[in-house]
């Protein structure tokens, strides 16, 4: 009996006849089906467009594609104007994981470790930065990177994201980190390791999980933003979901197009889930279970 | 044992400091700046001192009225999200299983929605709920209710709504996922041995282990719907009419569109200002109870 497996439903077996038991341990099953369905029908709507001409589309409604074309996907791969969004916006995202994790990495250290002056307001000064909504900073961001000479490349985005990601990223490896007794740091000063060394070579294999899993956060904020992503750029570094957003206000709807490009949107972030699957539970509450 | 008093840690923690504070108070210094000034094109600014202020915070002023109606709009907006979907993601929680090769499946399955870019999830809520060509639209108007979410309210807010659910539900459900496989079995059996019903566990060892976990999902999930920009406005772009024009559309259409930047940075302001209260009344909260829990 697979509902064994679930303690509750496990619970209500001792107290129900065999039958209804069994029927109860199947309920969560159930629940657990339709809701995961609930999220991939929009999904499967989305690919199911993504593979039907414009015509099939706008002549009315199919369950699926009665004329699967890879049309749209081609048109995406050819054409620099859309594959090279995909380049930026993965550029960006790849710059802001590096910055965000190399200065997290010290900082959740030193709170995981230490008290020092003004740590506590520091914390939570931090974490404000992540309340702060972009539409706030969508303005004095544009002028700011103009300023500096940055506007329209990677970096400014790459910049921009770290507002919101470099104090995730502290707040969940400060809860890794926390995890690791302090003997192990004493230690390996008593063994006369230096603390960069002790830091690299000892302490950051302890935590790789949770590192791992704040690179997973850094990654999925940076890759899901649009606002400042798009107000930080015009041609040269012009993320993929800026050109998406170019498309639906074009005359003219192109379905197929756009359903397309949405598609390649999400196998990023698929595949980046498939790697952290089995730290992705703890990872989500922030290494504080 | 405390953690030792060291403030060289600052060495540490400066590399962090220097980029925030390169990304955030230079801004924050702007946004000041300007909700004190008013502009009228060409660089030419002039003194306003708490003009803006005053004016935003009075419901009688255009400004003000817009605001506020905003303001009641984006509550509104948190509220019915955080009320959905935190007894939804709880529920679901409960049904995942607890080992086995379904724990992966489930987990890579309900995390996809949270990794899809938000104009995306725009996208295919747009294609799914239209009446022309999605599925959801077109099913429920063959069911004889008239739905379209591009002219009436409701219909509006119901796709937004459902497209939040859709959208973060999954972020709750890890997060008390996380909190449930905390729970050791010998709590379960002893439970069984009690003859506990289900609901007894629920509220006796289900429910407490999982608090803080669903702290950080309430505030997560406050943050997130109360800042909430790309998904409505790619749907709906606000409308129809002002129906679901949220702050952040709002403070958007008034910066970037029609370029006020005093109202705009004094709205800005205004807005940042709730935002920190509210959690900072959430982090003290959880703070406390955390190093209650740890003594």
């Amino acid at each position: 009996m697979s509902g064994a497996t679930l303690a509750p439903a496990a619970l209500a077996e001792t107290r129900a006849p065999a039958e209804s038991g069994a029927l109860r341990a199947a309920v969560p099953r159930v629940v657990l089906v339709l809701y995961i369905l609930f999220l991939l029908v929009p999904i499967y709507w989305l690919v199911n467009m993504s593979l039907k001409t414009n015509l099939e589309i706008n002549s009315g409604m199919t369950l699926w594609p009665q004329n699967p074309t890879l049309e749209h996907y081609r048109r995406i791969f050819t054409d620099a104007s859309w594959y090279s969004g995909y380049i930026n916006s993965l550029t960006y995202v790849a710059l802001n994981t590096v910055i965000s994790l190399a200065v997290a990495l010290p900082a959740a250290y030193a709170f995981s470790r230490y008290r020092f002056l003004g740590d506590k307001h520091l914390f939570f000064w931090l974490l404000s930065n992540r309340m702060a909504p972009p539409a706030v900073f969508a303005l004095p961001f544009f002028q700011l990177y103009s300023a500096v000479g940055l506007f329209d490349t990677p970096w400014a985005v790459a910049l921009a994201h770290c507002l919101f990601n470099i104090p995730l990223a502290v707040w969940i490896l400060e809860g890794f980190m926390s995890g690791v007794p302090r003997e192990i740091d004493e230690m390996a000063a008593i063994d006369g390791w230096s603390f960069p060394a002790f830091f690299i070579r000892h302490f950051l294999p302890l935590v790789a999980g949770g590192v791992g899993v704040a690179a997973f956060f850094c990654f999925m904020f940076s890759w899901v933003e649009l606002l400042l992503a798009r107000t930080l750029t015009t041609v040269n570094a012009k993320p993929i979901v800026a050109t998406m957003t170019r498309t639906v206000s074009a005359a003219g709807m192109d379905w197929g197009l756009l359903s397309a490009a949405g598609v390649l949107t999400i196998i990023p972030g698929a595949i980046v889930i498939w790697f952290v699957r089995n730290h992705i539970a703890r990872g989500f509450a922030l290494g504080r279970v | 044992m405390a953690k030792p008093l060291d403030n060289r840690a600052w060495f540490l923690v400066l590399p962090v400091v220097a980029l925030v504070a390169f990304s955030a108070l230079i801004p924050v210094m702007t946004v000041v700046n300007y909700s004190v000034q008013d502009s009228f094109g060409n660089n030419e600014f002039f003194w306003n001192g708490t003009g803006w202020f005053k004016e935003l915070l009075d419901p009688s002023t255009d400004l003000g009225g817009r605001f506020f109606d905003a303001l009641w709009r984006t509550l509104l907006f948190s509220a019915i999200c955080l009320l959905i979907e935190v007894p939804l993601g709880i529920g679901v929680a409960l049904t995942l299983p607890r080992r086995g090769w379904g724990v992966a499946a489930s987990l890579v399955l309900l995390a996809l929605p949270l990794l899809i870019p938000w104009n995306v999830v725009g996208t295919i809520w747009q294609v799914f709920a239209r009446r022309d060509i999605g599925l959801l639209g077109a099913a429920v108007n063959g069911l004889g209710i008239e739905y379209n979410y591009a002219q009436t309210p409701l219909a509006a807010w119901v796709t937004v709504v459902a497209m939040d659910v859709w959208h973060w539900t999954s972020l709750v459900v890890l997060l008390c996922y996380a909190g449930l496989r905390a729970i050791p079995d010998a709590y379960y059996q002893a439970a069984k041995v009690d003859g506990a019903s289900s609901w007894a566990v629920f509220r006796a060892i289900q429910l407490p282990k999982m608090q803080r976990v669903l702290t950080i999902a309430i505030l997560l999930r406050f943050m997130d719907s109360f800042m909430i920009y790309t998904e409505p406005f790619v749907v709906t772009g606000g409308g129809p009419g002002n129906a679901t024009t949220f702050l952040s559309i709002d403070l958007v259409k008034i910066a970037l569109g029609q370029f006020d930047l005093g109202k705009a940075a004094a709205m800005s302001i205004v807005y940042n200002l709730i935002v920190l209260t509210v959690c900072w009344v959430f982090f003290a909260t959880t703070t406390r109870s955390q190093s209650e829990a740890v003594q």
